[in-house]
């Protein structure tokens, strides 16, 4: 069977409840886009008895309610819905999160300047130089995460998590960044902390990000960070 | 307005304030959470005349001790078979039953399941998130945890007939699961496969709200470990690297990029929650439109035995 591709998704359903499609195998910006066409053209459209439309780096999950439709019913709406679906999206809000590095707000910057063979200086700045696109929530409540490290800051995961990781951490691993929002073990390595909230508790808005958002870092001293209340509680 | 309060003498681990969910912000990473034995918190709360997702607490094997400080109110115990403990007069859960100031209910494992759900007739006074009173446990959100010293406010209380609630045969736990295969089957051999449907699996003690990791055969996946992570529900069976399988519950991350070699139809997931570590399993795997025809009877025997208890 071929595999999938962003103009020919396959189909597999999921439990009694859901459909899910996949645009291809890898974590690539055509694909991604792919994705989020259907996503805005279900959002558009809805059809009858979905219930949740879930994006990922190359799939879609669309959940629905088996009282009301079945499988094949949602897989021929959305295969009607992926020949109209030709939009492009709207242009990407540039969202900031600003980012402190020193001391202890980066317990791992020693590791990633070994690892990595660059200077303190050298890995902010390209940390801060990195053009950074929301491509998905997952794993926790506000768990963003943002695609752009720069080639010469991607490192493998850790072997084995660290626990206990503060909200308001900025962890990297791979082309991946993310900022954590809530107290957790994490295998990523910790360069910054971060005061910008995420977790917004506003129901209107509830979180600070929209998949597809562009993101760039700020630096901010110690000083700032402290003076910034904390929005993690 | 009229309020009941309780204090919390004894919480056990994992006790919590939970709703039917909080469905439609997977999306931001924000599981449904929720009953893990959706259906029991249903039949508690029509059983006080609730609303059939109004939020209660789910009791754990951990068990939980209420002193009643003030007022008089009718509260419903479903789900497991738990025994509950009022003023010395000892019963079981699926009971409805009125606690009056200076009563002590007690709520402990009994025979068999993991989950049981109180009820209050009333107004549980508890923190709503985007929502739901659900509590996502790993952050505390939502309705939160119920913990030992604290007190509990319930508004409005009001009393009502009290009952034996009759415990329905799909409440028991299900000890063979029908699971859809997939979505990510074409990571395992046919021998992979053959292996899930004819072996037996056990739960484990790594049992929580986010799931159970299971003990069996192993089921060590092909090429899967650079898919990019993908959505997952309550139900999946994904499998780590070390071909190790996970059930996934109401708390589950809503992305993994481990493959999900099964998926657990939804009622039957409810009726997981209620096993207990080191009771055996078996997967059935059925087509998506035998899921369907299975889902659509499941609601409907449901809905008779609901009906009946208005």
């Amino acid at each position: 069977m071929p595999g999938p591709t962003p103009d020919r998704p396959t189909f597999h359903p999921v439990a009694d409840h859901a459909l899910m499609v996949e645009f291809g195998d890898t974590i690539a910006d055509d694909i991604h886009a792919a994705v989020l066409r259907l996503d805005r053209a279900l959002t558009r459209t809805p059809v009858p008895g979905v219930t949740e439309a879930v994006p990922a780096y190359a799939s879609l999950l669309v959940d629905f309610d088996p009282t009301l439709t079945d499988h094949a019913l949602v897989r021929a709406a959305l295969t009607a819905l992926l020949v109209t679906a030709t939009d492009t999206p709207a242009t990407p809000t540039l969202r900031h999160v600003d980012i402190c590095y020193e001391a202890d707000c980066a317990p791992d910057m020693d590791a990633v300047t070994h690892l990595t063979g660059l200077s303190r200086d050298a890995v902010i700045a390209a940390h801060l130089a990195g053009d950074y696109r929301v491509y998905m929530y997952g794993f926790a409540p506000g768990y963003a995460y943002l695609a752009g490290i720069p080639p010469e800051l991607r490192l493998d995961r850790k072997p084995a998590p660290v626990r206990g990781v503060a909200a308001g951490t900025v962890l990297i691993a791979g082309p991946q960044c993310l900022v954590s929002t809530v107290t957790m073990p994490t295998g990523w390595w910790r360069i910054g902390t971060s005061p910008t909230a995420i977790l917004l508790d506003d129901p209107a808005r509830p979180f600070l990000f929209d998949i597809g958002d562009n993101v760039r870092f700020r630096r901010i001293t110690l000083a700032t960070l402290h003076a910034t209340k904390a929005p993690h509680g | 307005m009229a309020e009941a309060l309780f204090r919390v003498a004894h919480a056990g681990p994992q006790v919590s304030v939970q709703d039917g969910g909080r469905p439609g912000l997977m999306r931001y990473g924000v599981p449904a959470s929720g009953a893990m034995d959706r259906a029991a918190l249903t039949i508690a709360n029509l059983s006080l005349s609730n609303p059939a997702q109004a939020p209660c607490i789910e009791v754990s094997r951990g068990g939980l001790t209420l002193e009643a400080l003030s007022g008089k109110m009718t509260v419903a115990v479903a789900g497991g078979g738990f025994i509950v403990d009022l003023a010395g007069t000892r019963g079981g859960s699926w009971s409805v039953l009125t606690v009056s100031a200076g009563q002590t209910l007690t709520i402990t494992s009994g025979p068999w399941g993991s989950w049981t759900y109180l009820a209050f007739a009333g107004t549980i006074d508890a923190p709503l998130w985007l929502g739901s009173h659900a509590t996502h446990l790993q952050s505390g959100l939502g309705g939160g945890r119920i913990v030992t010293g604290q007190t509990l406010r319930i508004d409005n209380p009001q009393t009502r007939d009290t009952r034996p609630i009759p415990c329905p045969i799909w409440a028991r736990p299900a000890h063979l699961l029908h699971a859809v295969p997939g979505p990510q089957q074409r990571f395992f051999t046919a021998e992979t496969l053959q292996a899930l449907t004819t072996s037996r699996y056990y739960l484990t003690d790594a049992y929580d709200r986010m799931g159970v990791r299971l003990k069996g055969p192993d089921l060590t996946p092909q090429n899967a470990l650079a898919i990019p992570s993908q959505p997952i529900v309550r139900g999946s069976v994904q499998v780590a690297g070390d071909g190790v399988p996970t059930l996934l519950f109401s708390d589950h991350q809503t992305t993994g990029g481990y493959p999900k070699i099964a998926t657990v139809l939804a009622h039957d997931t409810d009726r997981a929650t209620q096993l207990r570590p080191r009771d055996a399993i078996r997967f059935r795997l059925v087509t998506a439109e035998d899921a369907i025809l299975i889902a659509r009877q499941q609601a409907r025997a449901i809905q008779r035995y609901l009906d009946t208890l208005r």
